[in-house]
């Protein structure tokens, strides 16, 4: 059982990269607009500077 | 989609009527502060509501329209609240945004950014996000260890498990916990004991047990029934959340569409100020089609004034100097000079304000299903877990730590997880449901109450009728007449006028070529036809005889008038919306302040048995306030000022979104489209809504029944209290995605 050692601070550590990345999308707020960006990827335009707001 | 908050396809009239309203005494106040404070900044920052708005190709179209402008930075449309956003220099005017999108097809409104600041900053509901993803992850982290306890890890292996276990858990209890804590906190110190305060004790308790057992070598640790506690408890309160901030939204932007200025004359010079700061003595100039917005007497001008928001009234009134006018009204055909006799709290609008907080003092408080339910709960937990405890250390002689073991176990059984989502699921299903039938739902429990009515009272004006009249009998004109007509329709911005103008085009119909046309305000137009004076306009003017229905006048030459009648048409629905409610049983009730022979025909139309006629506000709510005593409970379906008395009297209420911002603040439910059917249909929604609420009840006292005996027994383990709330939780979500 001593490959615990490892294998609890993986998963740990794993499941802190997914907790991270979720804490970056609210704060970066991704889902402001969930349909617009949907639809977003069917134009042909584009938009390398989206606006920051 | 075709749900928009703003009327879409109603004619510039009805447009003019919601753009221009002013109401000192309510919504307006705050705005018009805001106004004041944001000062003749113009520029910055835009926002406009695109109510058209669907698809890939509208957002680039709009977006590069909009950067097209001169002087504009940035523009950006967000699709899910159908806005743009348009960053631009100083001195932009989103008219000349407006019309340019107008120019290639879309329609699109000016918003006050002020009023929507709130929504701007939807801070709390990305909080209570952030919350529910770090417990989520402490969930799934924890239960992981825990499943490896329960297969059967001894001794040293559980402990580190356990303490693991125990370094995710608290943090994230912590964190995520806190608005438990705080709302137990606040309902603790006002002396209330509300649903937090057992979720907050079972979650502390249970992490209070678990370290004291880990540190001790326990067998049981209940630290992952504390955080899936904590995670759904979360989610029931985010979607509680949603749900109001959903309705908020579209109620600020309602609000927000509304601009209450009126232009007075200082010094000779026009200048534009919010309405709050008009004082008694300003001249106020009104133009044609403009809302007057603040009580005053004429002192210039001749027109006529639409009162059918404030009175119910269909018939336009003559208006000459020395009239005294109430806020409002709408001028109809020539420009007015009006001196201010009132303003702010002695106005009438103002009046009106008061019959309405009137109304509302005397409305008995409504108790939702949810705050029954955690009446009758939170004691019966307390007083559960409490006798564990006592008999437990009774019977074993003060093994004080069996007995709070026990007691724990039995507050995070009976933790209402299920509870907790009962109520919110379903309001967040079905009032998901309405908004894409086009209704908004702005009271969270205006659906519970929905559900009990069994007397549906309207108004006319307005409600089940468009407030915009149509000719009847265009076809008793010759065909040059109605050409005559039609040209001098052309000349006023009179409603009537426009009506006629419009159906003689929709009929084919060529306006005649007249010369020298004059629109005499306050009484018609008049024009010269191959050399013979032809005149539209008031009975007494054309020396017509007056009618009793609402009419207007032709005369060519020196034949007789010929009279066009109008009947206001019917709102699209209304006749789907009064069968449908009469086939679930209601009695449905016509109350107008209009004349009795218009009402009576409306209500034969409709098939309408209860009617009232000539029926003053104070009266609509009196009738209304008579039924209840009766034991009846009213739903009431009006727009206009004369209804706001009695939308606030009514058991619930529904306003449609063309309606006055006092009628709409006024009710719990707005209709965003023209269309009146969904009433009957959100009727059998709520009702429906309110039978899976009460299953989502059941469902937990269901499974209390049987997890709380053994739990009582000392029986319960850690993996049958993480089965049971995760199996109820997951049941009652279910149950509420059944409804239709």
């Amino acid at each position: 059982m001593d490959v615990l050692i490892y294998f609890i601070p993986i998963s740990l550590f794993l499941g802190g990269i997914g907790l991270t990345a979720f804490w970056w999308s609210i704060k970066n707020r991704q889902y402001d607009d969930p349909k617009g960006d949907a639809e977003r990827i069917l134009s042909d335009e584009f938009d390398d500077h989206p606006k920051q707001d | 989609m075709t749900v928009s908050p703003a009327p879409s396809n109603a004619n510039e009239y009805e447009a003019e009527r919601v753009s221009a309203s002013a109401c000192p005494a309510c919504l307006a106040a705050p705005s018009a502060e805001q106004l004041a404070k944001s000062g003749d900044i113009k520029g910055a920052r835009i926002m406009l509501s695109l109510p058209t708005a669907h698809c890939a190709v509208c957002i680039t179209d709009v977006e590069r329209e909009l950067m097209k402008q001169p002087g504009v930075k940035s523009a950006r449309v967000n699709l899910t609240l159908k806005r743009a956003s348009v960053d631009a220099e100083t001195g932009v005017e989103p008219a000349g945004l407006i019309a340019a999108l107008d120019k290639i097809g879309y329609e699109s409104h000016e918003l006050d950014p002020g009023m929507l600041s709130a929504t701007e900053a939807d801070k709390r509901g990305r909080d209570l996000l952030m919350r529910i993803g770090v417990a989520g992850f402490a969930m799934m982290n924890i239960m992981l260890l825990s499943v490896a306890v329960w297969s059967g890890a001894q001794d040293a292996t559980r402990d580190l498990f356990h303490w693991v276990s125990a370094a995710i858990a608290i943090p994230t209890i912590i964190f995520s916990g806190q608005p438990f804590f705080a709302s137990a906190y606040y309902s603790l110190r006002g002396g209330r004991l509300g649903m937090d305060v057992p979720i907050s004790l079972a979650i502390l308790l249970a992490l209070g047990i678990s370290l004291f057992e880990t540190m001790h070598s326990g067998a049981h640790a209940y630290f992952e029934a504390a955080t899936m506690l904590t995670f759904f408890l979360l989610v029931g309160r985010y979607l509680d959340y949603r749900t109001r901030a959903v309705a908020r939204s579209a109620a600020e932007e309602l609000a927000a569409l509304e601009v209450p200025r009126a232009t007075i004359l200082r010094e000779g010079v026009e200048v534009v100020v919010p309405v709050g700061e008009l004082v008694v003595g300003d001249l106020m100039r009104v133009r044609p089609g403009g809302r007057i917005p603040a009580d005053g007497e004429v002192i210039e001008g001749h027109s006529e004034s639409d009162r059918s928001l404030l009175t119910g009234e269909s018939l336009p009134v003559q208006v000459s100097p020395g009239m005294v006018l109430s806020a409002g009204e709408v001028n109809l055909t020539g420009p007015l000079m009006i001196r201010v006799t009132a303003a702010g709290k002695d106005s009438s609008l103002h009046r009106m304000a008061d019959l309405v907080a009137m109304a509302e003092s005397a409305k008995t408080k409504y108790t939702s299903l949810a705050e029954r339910a955690a009446r009758a709960y939170a004691p019966i937990v307390h007083i559960l877990s409490f006798t564990a405890f006592c008999a437990w250390a009774w019977v074993t002689g003060g093994d004080f730590r069996l007995a709070i073991n026990i007691a724990a176990a039995v507050l995070i059984i009976t933790c209402p997880c299920a509870l907790g989502l009962a109520v919110p699921a379903v309001v967040t299903a079905a009032s998901g449901k309405l908004f894409r039938k086009g209704l908004l739902i702005k009271d969270g429990t205006a659906l519970e109450r929905l559900a009990e009515i069994d007397t549906v009272v309207f108004d006319k004006t307005g409600t089940l009728t468009m407030g915009a009249p149509r000719p009847q009998n265009l076809s008793d004109l010759a065909p040059e007449a109605l050409c005559v007509a039609m040209a001098l329709a052309e000349g006023s911005s009179h409603p009537l006028a426009r009506a006629l103008h419009q159906t003689a085009l929709g009929q084919g119909a060529t306006p005649a070529v007249l010369d020298d046309i004059r629109e005499v305000p306050g009484y018609g137009v008049e024009g010269h036809w191959q050399g013979q004076i032809v005149r539209l306009g008031r009975a007494n003017w054309i020396g017509a005889e007056e009618g009793t229905s609402t009419a207007t006048h032709l005369k060519i030459g020196d034949a007789a008038p010929v009279s066009i009648r109008f009947v206001d048409s019917l709102r699209p629905g209304a006749e789907e919306a009064v069968a449908g409610l009469a086939a679930q049983g209601k009695s449905v009730w016509l109350v107008s302040g209009d004349v009795e022979p218009a009402v009576a025909d409306l209500a034969a139309r409709l098939g309408i048995a209860q009617y009232r006629a000539g029926a003053l506000p104070m009266e609509k709510a009196q009738l209304v306030a008579d039924l209840t005593r009766e034991g009846r409970r009213v739903l009431m379906v009006g727009d206009g000022l004369n209804d706001t008395a009695a939308l606030a009297g009514a058991h619930v209420s529904v306003s449609p979104a063309s309606a006055l911002d006092a009628a709409r603040t006024a009710s719990d439910i707005v209709l965003l489209g023209q269309d009146l059917a969904p009433i009957s249909e959100a009727a059998r929604i709520a009702k429906h809504a309110r039978r899976r609420i009460k299953q989502n009840f059941g469902i937990s006292i269901v499974y209390n029944a049987v997890a709380v005996p053994l739990a009582l027994m000392g029986l319960a383990t850690p993996l049958m209290a993480a089965l049971a709330m995760s199996a109820s939780s997951i049941t009652v979500s279910l149950n509420s995605l059944r409804l239709r």
